[in-house]
């Protein structure tokens, strides 16, 4: 049957079609469709880690107990995961385990474009990355068996275009044949605990294993040679492929479907019947180097760009030699104002920020919807690094600075905070750093499309679970100084804010206030406000708050603000803000 | 017009978050695969879905490599929402054709007045040798008291001008659009087939 998938959803049908009994992963775009895949799918358990260093422990439990597994995230969360990586690369596993890095050129939705290909090589665990969604399917079918079979975690890349691209794709009966492993339990200390004794031994076991890949990786079907003209031969992978396909379509291709360990002989062979060779790869020169290794002269990341994501026009221009920018155009482009993305009308967020703003305090941020502070007119974020780095950030600063530089806080969000903001706090609360955080609980896992956390009081499959209660568990790392506090009241967030900073121990404020976009949870939903015209002195405050359902009429300069009657969810900010009393519910 | 050597549409299309890009370029790949062709779309999820502009790419023909359709290579921009069309002329062909509603929503800086919504769009589209269809679907959508259908609508005056059969497009919407939802959208499409971009030159049935 023909169907069009993302390739996300290709990877969960793959993976059900292996059998995974347990899948496990944390949101990130563009991985977090996987995941929701499966669960939706399949009888298959899948289950949000709070992140994806106990996911992949997780996993890992569950491929030496026999299993079949996959764990799923976004570049940035294998670094989190890289700890248990490493070594679970030495021990090896029993199920087939998958672990699928969704990279992200061209940053749409994250805070770098590292390349995760490297980690492949780094870890010598071995990288298949597939062009499209049928390949995505296939290729995550066969993860499973090549991972058994040579007793490795697999690495399954996507990129952006791969993971929510779509492409339509057979969905076919998949016939395994060969033996599973038998479930259960295995005691093989030398296999598995990786003390320094028995680690020699595997680190060098592990060579083998990535040796007897790579011998493989000669004849294995994924990698091919699509011959043509000799004159131009290219090399490339994933989504480059595609693009090479479009611009060069009578080039002969070398495309490589194991992206480590690399098919060293098909290399020699393919460059040897090539005039001209070149490496089309995004972002790293993961291919490029090995073959130039080889000995081989060949162009890369000379004529293509290291930054960023690629297309057809950017591939055919680089080799054609007409270098990275595109044509020069004949007029000059179209002067069309910004529209970044913003916090959504009756966001809880967007009080805090308004206060944090007006007191001109220095926010630690981290990432999340809060993000979108960082932008007029709330400005009001002033670090964003990774998940967990903000309240460590404002700690350091307060260490160092105390008061004499002005106010710090750190915010953070509560799936963030549960990923991995806990150890920063109790790092607060043991070394006695006077620093003050702002937890901002809506409930849920915002950014990446509202998926349940240990916070939400619900698991991924909707069901009632238990639920973090702040209080304890912030008092249980060591803070005294808790307060819960309604996202929507503005006067008793100032009060807590002001009060909190000016103590002289360590303090959390749990801004609280259900995503207007939950259905699980009561949201603030009131009747609409509106501006009066003959009150308004038109000071604009209301306007600096960036509710998207406050505008001045038409955007013209000259008019007063008013209220989309329509849009306004009754937030009441704008009302709380308003100093001449212009501000009432529709009447 | 449009180049049919290659056998290959390539469709942009483009609005602001909950404006129903996404669900818009799904029906046409739908349509596409319906049809018979190979089909790959892309677009970005994520921050974009927060009031942020949209773009969905549809590529359909005999074999598709790339998802994405590089610059100066769209066949037809549909747009949603005037600005976004204004701001991805740059990605048209020479010869592109543009469909466009009038819908204006404003930017942050817009809605303060800090930088001018352009108004003009219309006018800077000509100016720059294209031939804007305006299919005003917002407002043909709210005559069945559904504006969310203006996605729709244009879609079906995009229809207009593809070499597939309407009965394609109504068989894709009648399945793929949740039950209650499909009556009102079938009433969408047919406002934008018989919107009259057909009269005004781009008859498919000569391709």
């Amino acid at each position: 049957m023909r169907r069009i998938l993302s390739g996300n959803e290709a990877i969960a049908q793959g993976a059900l079609d292996a059998g995974v009994s347990l899948a496990s992963g944390y949101p990130g775009t563009p991985s977090t469709e996987i995941l929701e895949n499966i669960s939706r799918l399949g009888g298959v358990r899948a289950i949000w880690a709070p992140n994806e260093k106990i996911a992949v422990e997780l996993a890992s439990g569950v491929s030496y107990a026999g299993h079949r597994t996959l764990a799923a995230m976004k570049h940035v969360g294998v670094n989190v995961a890289a700890d248990p990586l490493f070594t679970i690369a030495y021990t090896g596993i029993r199920g087939g385990f998958v672990v699928v890095t969704a990279d992200d050129p061209s940053l749409h939705s994250s805070q770098n474009e590292q390349d995760n290909r490297r980690y492949a090589s780094f870890t010598c665990i071995p990288m298949l990355e597939p062009s499209n969604s049928q390949e995505a399917l296939d290729f995550t079918r066969e993860a499973f068996v090549l991972s058994e079979r040579f007793d490795l975690p697999f690495f399954l890349r996507t990129t952006t275009r791969i993971s929510h691209g779509k492409s339509i794709v057979e969905v076919s009966k998949w016939e395994e044949s060969g033996e599973r492993p038998v479930p259960g339990l295995v005691k093989d200390p030398a296999k598995y605990v990786m003390v320094p004794a028995n680690a020699r031994a595997r680190h060098r076991d592990l060579f083998e294993r990535v040796a007897r890949v790579a011998a493989f990786s000669e004849t294995f079907p994924f990698n091919r040679v699509e011959s043509a003209d000799s004159a131009l031969g290219i090399i490339t992978s994933g989504a480059s492929y595609n693009y090479v396909r479009d611009a060069f379509p009578n080039a002969s291709i070398l495309k490589l479907g194991l992206v480590f360990p690399l098919p060293t002989r098909m290399i020699l062979e393919f460059a040897e019947n090539c005039e001209r060779l070149i490496v089309v790869e995004e972002l790293e020169p993961h291919i490029e180097e090995w073959v130039r290794g080889l000995g081989i002269k060949v162009e890369g990341k000379s004529i293509i760009s290291r930054l960023g994501e690629l297309d057809s026009g950017i591939v055919r221009r680089a080799i054609e030699g007409r270098g990275e920018d595109p044509v020069v155009p004949d007029h000059e482009p179209e002067v069309v104002p910004v529209r970044p993305p913003v916090m959504c009308i009756g966001c809880p967020h967007r009080g805090i920020f308004h206060l944090l703003s007006r007191k001109k305090i220095f926010v630690a941020g981290d990432i999340g919807c809060y993000t979108l502070a960082v932008t007029p007119p709330l400005s009001a974020i002033h670090t964003t690094v990774c998940m967990g780095a903000g309240i460590n950030q404002a700690a350091g600063m307060e260490a160092v600075l105390q008061d004499q530089h002005g106010k710090v806080v750190a915010v953070i969000g509560d799936s963030t905070f549960l990923h991995s903001g806990m150890g920063g706090v109790l790092n607060m609360a043991f070394n006695r750093i006077p620093a003050t955080v702002l937890i901002l609980d809506n409930f849920t896992t915002a950014m990446t499309g509202r998926q349940n956390h240990p916070g939400s009081g619900f698991d991924m499959k909707g069901n009632r679970t238990r639920q973090v209660n702040w209080d304890t568990l912030l008092r249980g790392l060591g803070i005294e100084h808790i307060r819960i506090v309604d996202a929507y009241d503005l006067e008793e967030i100032d009060a807590a804010l002001m009060e909190e900073m000016n103590r002289d121990a360590p303090s959390v404020i749990v801004v609280q206030g259900a995503c207007m976009l939950l259905k699980n949870q009561p949201v603030k939903r009131e009747p609409p406000y509106e501006i009066y015209e003959d009150k308004c002195t038109d000071c604009g405050i209301c306007l600096r708050i960036g509710c998207p359902a406050i505008s001045r009429k038409d955007g013209l300069p000259g008019e007063k603000p008013v209220i989309d009657p329509r849009e306004c969810t009754g937030c009441s900010l704008c009302f709380q803000v308003c100093r001449f009393e212009a501000i009432g519910v529709l009447k | 017009m449009i180049d049919a050597s290659s056998g290959i549409f390539n469709v942009l299309i483009v609005g602001v978050g909950g404006q129903g890009t996404i669900l818009a370029s799904e029906l046409l790949s739908y349509v596409a695969l319906a049809a018979g062709y190979d089909v790959k779309k892309s677009e970005v999820h994520g921050m974009s879905q927060r009031g942020g502009r949209v773009e969905s790419y549809v590529r359909f023909g005999k074999q598709i490599y790339s998802p994405l359709i590089p610059k100066g290579e769209v066949d037809f921009l549909v747009g949603f929402e005037l600005a976004e069309t204004l701001r991805s002329i740059e990605w048209l062909s020479a010869g592109g054709i543009i469909l466009t509603d009038t819908r204006a929503i404003l930017p942050y800086t817009s809605q303060v007045g800090e930088s001018p919504y352009p108004f003009d769009a219309l006018h800077r589209i000509r100016r720059r040798g294209f031939d804007p269809q305006v299919v005003e679907g917002e407002k043909l959508a709210a005559q069945l008291g559904e504006p969310k259908a203006a996605n729709v609508v244009l879609m079906g005056a995009l229809a207009r001008l593809l070499p597939v059969d309407g009965d394609v497009w109504r068989s894709v919407i009648r399945e793929n659009m949740p039950g209650n939802l499909a009556p009102v959208n079938q009433e969408a499409f047919e406002l934008g087939y018989g919107s009259g971009i057909l009269t005004q030159g781009h008859d498919s049935s000569t391709k």
